[in-house]
């Protein structure tokens, strides 16, 4: 029972990750219908600015700030910085490319995926950068928290899951309840009827890689703020969220969210119960039986192809 | 030109024209008199006298070039070449995006190294591992093919990256399985069998030196797939490959069996990669999961791409130009050589169009002398670097090197370039020409600075940027046949 309570711990945690991942690849794909094999690298530049500005403000051994503003403001750097170079991947390498047949825009992506984690290890090397939040504060981000039987439900946990819940719901309610989340649902429904209709298409598309790329800089740091950090995640971490973004339906936000956690659930309970080893294999396995029985996903609509 | 050809007709998208339509300014462009006879001469040499003078220019590679150095990257650019078109076939020909295409490598690699290595104690013959080895890369590619033969391209490219990554899983954790040691784990397996053909053992050494054995069978390997292949394309199933990959509906609706095709065309790419794996881990003796992973995936799509998918000829010069490419970036003379090559290769090509580029390459060779000046008169150590003859010596005199390069500067020149480039396609006319100095002069501070001194990430920069720039400034690469949507 500890253990499953344990696990379900990790699940969260790992699962919030993926799924704020998952987002950007959800609402990249739902107004354009590219896959942005580059939002894994933007996530893992996201962690590196988060440790730039880590070490900007003191480091964690000696912060000049408390420590909800350190955490705050890394964050913020790590979402800003992302949504700048989300920004420009989209303005120079997706936006020529538009119109052109679909395999186009997918093999610049990769291209600039593997741009971007190489320059990062140019600029950077290959060693992995450790946040150290064990030293931030003694540890009170570890000691801290509360109680499940003899679970200790770490705050820092605590945070991860907190934070993430509270972007969700700050997207939610952008993209539902404000002018510009209607213009977006509105481009990624029609995007030529929504031309007509006086939407500045360029806006939407910018506002949404903004959006998608500062979740995924929010992604990175909560992942670092437990995990080392190196330039070579954006691989695995890209294949994951775009994974969850497939499970729970490709173009759905709440999908995305349904996808990540269950892609979490899945990869912990595989590590507690079967193997740490193989915990890829059963996620593969759950990709192919969605493929093969639910190819909308969790919560996606069934694709009609009109003629 | 004559004056009533609108100037660019042939530019532009093409959307809604055919091909014929499309193609009659590129027609009427081309060139009358002497020129044109020989382009038209050489049009009628058949595409078997090329394979043949190729492949006849290639193996006496060696004979004039005796180092095992070159034998070894010429052997490694044949596998490049074989991969490419095995590649072509699933990407060019089938039009679908498969991203686990070096699993089929590896998978090609590992099933020889099983079948033929003192791991089991298996040794089968050379010709019976190799068919096996083929079968096996087939089959596994139809079975990857299936879940992911209903949906569109993007499911696919998932399906098959996630294959990618399940690959390195099974090769790295493989050597646990159930207690028993099957792929060696991150260890890999080693000591495999050479290739024995014909009663005799194919020795990776002669007397020292790279042997020439098997450049000449990777060769005839290429040879044979190349025309199979070339064989299939002009088949029923290569014509309908091209037509579903245009327009998967249509064809449908005239009764190809669609999903079947892709399959497939799948399973051919997988074939010709399992193949090429085989002759790979009998080179080597030794088969490594990380040898098939995402770089090796990038750098075939990049000779594809560069080539032009679908094109055979293309994709095999992509793999002839990015191959010996990332082997001569590695050491700094020559990539320093190719960075200034392309520098001067890329203004003439410019200038071609228009000649105030001229201009900006004197200003830019100017500007160099200058801040180079200027910078020695402030402080001699920021020009300090190391000095060498020749080309290097020159270049010394030209770029500042500081002796010390402090930590932000790499950074700070590294983004800075990658905000002024990304400036100069957005400004137009004489702005752009003025930033276009300080750009170049930029681009060989960090070239010389930054990029030489770390070859492995800064070759790969380099493959990324060619995938970017080509797809938005030529799609169809350098051979391949310009794509025209049909709306």
């Amino acid at each position: 029972m500890d253990q499953f309570i344990q696990l379900t711990v990790d699940a969260l945690t790992l699962g919030s990750v993926y799924a704020l991942i998952a987002l950007g690849y959800t609402l990249v794909y739902g107004v354009l219908k590219l896959l942005n094999f580059a939002h894994g690298d933007v996530f893992m530049v996201g962690s590196f600015i988060g440790f730039g500005m880590l070490q900007l403000l003191g480091g964690t051994s000696d912060p000049v700030v408390p420590v909800w503003l350190l955490l705050v403001l890394i964050t913020a750097a790590a979402m800003g910085g992302c949504a700048a170079l989300g920004v420009a991947i989209e303005r120079f390498a997706y936006r020529p490319l538009r119109d052109a047949p679909r395999i186009a825009p997918l093999i610049s992506a990769l291209g600039v995926s593997f741009f971007l984690a190489n320059s990062m290890q140019l600029l950077f090397g290959a060693n992995p950068r450790n946040y150290d939040t064990f030293a931030l504060d003694n540890a009170s981000l570890y000691t801290k928290g509360f109680d499940i039987g003899a679970v200790h439900v770490a705050l820092l946990r605590v945070i991860t899951v907190v934070s993430t819940l509270v972007l969700m719901v700050m997207l939610w309610y952008l993209v539902t309840r404000t002018r510009t989340g209607k213009a977006m649902r509105a481009t990624s429904f029609d995007r030529e009827a929504a031309a007509m209709m006086g939407i500045d298409i360029d806006r939407v598309i910018v506002f949404t890689f903004v959006l998608g790329s500062a979740l995924a800089g929010a992604a990175g740091v909560l992942q670092s703020l437990r995990v080392p950090t190196t330039v070579a995640i954006g691989f695995v971490a890209g294949l994951k969220g775009f994974t969850a973004a497939v499970i729970g339906g490709i173009g759905s936000i709440p999908g995305a969210m349904a996808g990540g956690l269950l892609l979490g659930f899945a990869e912990s309970y595989a590590q507690g119960y079967i193997s740490t080893k193989w915990s890829d294999l059963i996620v593969f396995s759950i990709l192919i039986a969605f493929m093969i029985f639910r190819p909308q996903g969790l919560l996606g609509r069934a694709d009609i192809r009109k003629v | 030109m004559t004056d009533s050809t609108p100037k660019g007709l042939h530019e532009g998208p093409a959307v809604g024209r055919d091909e014929w339509v499309a193609r009659y300014a590129e027609r009427r462009l081309m060139p009358t008199g002497p020129l044109r006879t020989i382009e038209d001469r050489l049009r009628l040499v058949p595409w078997w006298a090329w394979l043949i003078l190729f492949i006849a220019a290639f193996a006496l590679l060696p004979v004039i070039e005796q180092s095992g150095y070159v034998r070894r990257v010429a052997f490694d650019t044949v596998l490049y070449m074989l991969l490419a078109l095995g590649l072509n076939v699933v990407v060019g020909w089938g039009g679908l995006l498969d991203l686990g295409f070096v699993a089929f490598y590896g998978i090609g690699a590992y099933t020889y190294a099983l079948l033929d290595s003192d791991k089991f104690g298996i040794h089968l013959p050379t010709p019976v591992a190799v068919f096996v080895v083929v079968v096996v890369g087939a089959v596994v590619g139809l079975l990857l093919g299936l879940p992911s033969r209903r949906l569109t391209g993007d499911y696919l490219a998932i399906v098959t990256l996630f294959f990618l990554q399940l690959f390195q899983t099974i090769t790295t954790n493989g050597d646990s399985v159930g207690g028993h040691n099957i792929t060696g784990g991150p260890n890999g397996i080693l000591n495999i069998d050479p290739f024995h053909l014909f009663g005799h053992n194919l020795a990776v050494q002669h007397e020292g030196v790279f042997s020439v054995s098997y450049l000449y069978l990777a060769l005839a390997v290429f040879g044979v797939v190349f025309v199979a292949l070339r064989f299939v394309n002009e088949s029923r199933t290569g014509r309908a490959w091209r037509s579903q990959r245009e327009d998967g509906l249509a064809a449908e609706a005239m009764g190809m069996p669609v999903n079947w095709l892709k399959l497939l065309s799948f399973a051919f790419g997988a074939a010709v990669a399992a193949l090429t794996g085989t002759l790979y881990a009998a080179l080597s003796a030794s088969v490594f999961p990380l040898t098939f992973y995402f770089v090796l995936l990038i750098t075939v799509y990049t000779m594809v791409i560069l080539g032009g998918s679908g094109s055979q000829p293309g994709v095999v010069l992509g793999a002839l130009i990015v191959g010996p490419l990332l082997e001569a970036l590695r050491e700094p003379d020559k990539s320093r050589a190719i960075f200034f090559a392309a520098l001067v290769g890329g203004l003439l090509l410019l200038a071609r169009r228009n000649r105030a580029i001229g201009i900006v390459g004197l200003a830019t060779l100017g500007f160099g002398f200058a801040v180079h000046g200027i910078a020695a008169a402030i402080d001699s150590s920021w020009v300090a670097g190391e000095k060498a003859g020749g080309f290097a010596g020159f270049v010394a005199h030209w770029v500042v090197v500081p002796a010390h390069l402090a930590s932000w500067i790499p950074p700070v020149s590294y983004i800075g370039l990658i905000a002024m480039i990304l400036l100069v396609t957005v400004v137009r006319g004489r702005l752009r020409q003025v930033l276009l100095v300080p750009t170049l002069y930029l681009a060989a501070f960090v070239w010389e600075n930054v990029m030489l001194s770390k070859p492995e990430p800064a070759r790969f920069i380099v493959l990324g940027l060619i995938l970017i720039a080509l797809m938005i400034l030529r799609p169809n690469g350098l051979l391949g046949e310009r794509r025209v949507e049909i709306v």
